[in-house]
């Protein structure tokens, strides 16, 4: 896991819901290249053919709310997207990026426009617009969630614990 | 300090108190997945290098997204699922049986004060039977099949109080989109609702659930009804009473009696408006279903507008029974008949259109009226439809006007 991330922004606004995220028509499938490929497809039809891997995306308020549908943050990880920050999440998609492995940051102070550069720290809870020199404060990630991040995903997790035991209050 | 419903049975299912903003690990009592969350989270089962499910007796599956399956794809899907429940002696339901949420309420497989965790986020459902149900992701659910256990913070509580006793032709519906337009779709992120009243108290189970569903519209992450009121042989419902001195995040009161029939507006679930706002926008496809309006009591609000009527001609009216066993209800009271005579066309019980997978894909620039709970743009399969939510009797009378009335407009009330 990069525990210190940058790339370009692509801006959203509120309530980005998981239907936009990948419409539910293409959900039903393991192949996980098909839902890179209808990634935010109802919402910036455009995405795809100009996003670059590393790139990340910027939701502002409720971003992910609606349905639990993992493909959602399935679809955003294999696109390529780095990091995803919002000024907070929908509870089921925190969780859901957090356990495939996609690091999601809560910065409710954020200001960015698509196309600057921001390079996100996940250790040291901050992200910073590179393109106009200013640094803003994330929420901080539960140590439950930072000991998952860090193995990267609840599978690897799981497979390395076996359960939850010492994972709910010291940090990785 | 006194507990809330959500803080009692949290506290049940762990080794502490569990008071609002804690991090606990708690024992689950069963788990539900969908053939749209169910493969992944065999995949990652397998990826956890998990053998064994903790609870086969306690762990579901329904196959009701895509069922039966449109296609090759997703017949491979149902096929793996199958196979796996067969592997670890999982009960299945398999297609047609009904809507994942009416058949774990209907089948008997939730109770008062269960935790129930369930891989479709319309899981908040059993909140209706004073259950802590709350929906997560695949992954999560594989860990949950894995270890019988889950990580949560403990929510806040917001509590809905609604005093009065709703109008006739007003439903639980139209109580549950007024909460939500008042709430917002992030007004309860990360905490839990507790519905009670008056008004609460006198409503069905049927119109309990319609209520429970859209608490993950408003982003909670349980939505638990309060008991009272509630007829479940055998349960210690007093037990499930929040205290009088229970901490809550804060009140919001609503009065039943004065309430008008709701619409929710394309394309986000909180754009609630009075039906008279809406009034004459012409419709194409109205659809009567869903986990969160597809149960008899639904079916015979649809029937008592449409009895010996017929639906516009520029109508589609799909109806997709919740369950088998509705369907079987309302075939052997004559409900399917009416409703197969006014025009309606019958789809196998299961989410039906509300996905937009199959059975029911809506034109370009077509609008739909649904009993559905969610309007997000492309929601039912088609970015350029609109999608309007009401109660089964706004429906049904949309469908007979083609365009959206309100339900006193055909005359049932």
């Amino acid at each position: 896991m990069e525990r210190v991330i940058t790339g370009q922004a692509h801006v959203y606004g509120d309530n980005v819901d998981t239907d936009r995220i990948i419409p539910g028509k293409y959900t039903k499938t393991l192949d996980l290249q098909s839902l890179a490929d209808h990634v935010l497809e109802d919402l910036d039809p455009d995405f795809r053919g100009r996003m670059r891997p590393g790139d990340i995306v910027v939701g502002a308020d409720n971003f992910g709310c609606g349905s639990s549908r993992e493909q959602a943050p399935v679809a955003l990880k294999v696109a390529g997207v780095s990091v995803v920050v919002a000024r907070y999440f929908a509870r089921i998609f925190y969780r859901n990026a957090i356990n495939i492995g996609l690091p999601v940051v809560e910065s409710p102070t954020l200001e960015v426009e698509t196309g600057d550069t921001l390079r996100v720290d996940l250790a040291g809870g901050t992200v910073t617009n590179v393109t106009r020199g200013a640094t803003f404060p994330c929420t901080p990630m539960p140590p439950v969630m930072l000991n998952i991040l860090a193995a990267g995903g609840l599978a690897p997790f799981m497979k390395a614990h076996g359960g939850y035991e010492g994972a709910m209050h010291d940090g990785p | 300090m006194g507990l809330t419903i959500a803080e009692k049975i949290l506290s049940n299912h762990t080794q502490e108190t569990a008071r609002a903003g804690q991090f606990i690990v708690a024992q689950v009592d069963a788990v539900m997945a969908s053939d749209t969350t169910a493969p992944m989270a065999i995949k990652a089962f397998e990826a956890m290098g998990a053998t064994r499910v903790w609870n086969p007796d306690r762990c579901y599956f329904v196959i009701d997204h895509a069922a039966p399956a449109p296609n090759e794809r997703i017949a491979g899907l149902h096929s793996l699922m199958r196979d796996f429940a067969a592997k670890h002696h999982l009960p299945l339901y398999d297609a047609g049986a009904g809507i994942c949420h009416q058949l774990m309420v209907e089948q008997g497989h939730v109770d008062p004060g269960m935790l129930f965790v369930g891989a479709d986020s319309h899981t908040c459902t059993y909140g209706s039977v004073t259950a802590f149900a709350t929906g997560v992701g695949s992954t999560d659910l594989a860990a949950v099949m894995a270890t019988g256990q889950i990580w949560m913070r403990v929510p806040e509580t917001i509590k809905i109080f609604v005093d009065g006793i709703l109008a006739p032709g007003v439903t639980a519906k139209d109580l549950t989109l007024a909460i939500v337009g008042e709430i917002g779709i992030s007004g309860a992120t990360y905490h839990a609702l507790e519905f009670a009243g008056p008004a609460i108290e006198t409503l069905s189970l049927s119109s309990r659930m319609t209520l429970a569903n859209m608490a993950i519209e408003m982003g909670a992450k349980a939505g638990i009804v309060h008991p009272r009121g509630l007829d479940w042989p055998g349960a210690d419902l007093d037990a499930l009473h929040p205290d009088p001195d229970a901490r809550y995040l804060r009140t919001v009161s609503f009065d039943a009696s004065t309430l008008r029939p709701k619409v929710s507006r394309p394309h986000m679930p909180d754009a609630v408006v009075d039906i008279d706002d809406v009034v004459g926008t012409e419709v194409q496809m109205a659809f009567i279903g869903t986990c969160v309006n597809g149960r008899l009591e639904d079916l015979h609000a649809a029937a008592r507008i449409l009895e010996g009527r017929q639906v516009a001609p520029t109508v589609r009216l799909m109806v997709a029974p919740a369950s088998r066993e509705v369907f079987l209800q309302a075939m052997m009271d004559g409900t399917a008949q009416t409703l197969t005579r006014a025009g309606a066309t019958f789809l196998p019980s299961g989410c039906g259109p509300c996905v937009g997978t199959h059975n029911g894909v809506p034109g370009p620039a077509e609008t739909v009226i649904s009993t559905g709970n969610r309007n997000f743009k492309g929601r039912m399969g088609n970015p350029n439809a609109h999608v309007y939510l009401a109660s089964p009797s706004t429906v049904a009378a949309s469908a007979l006007a083609g365009r959206i009335v309100h339900p006193d407009a055909a005359g049932a009330y």
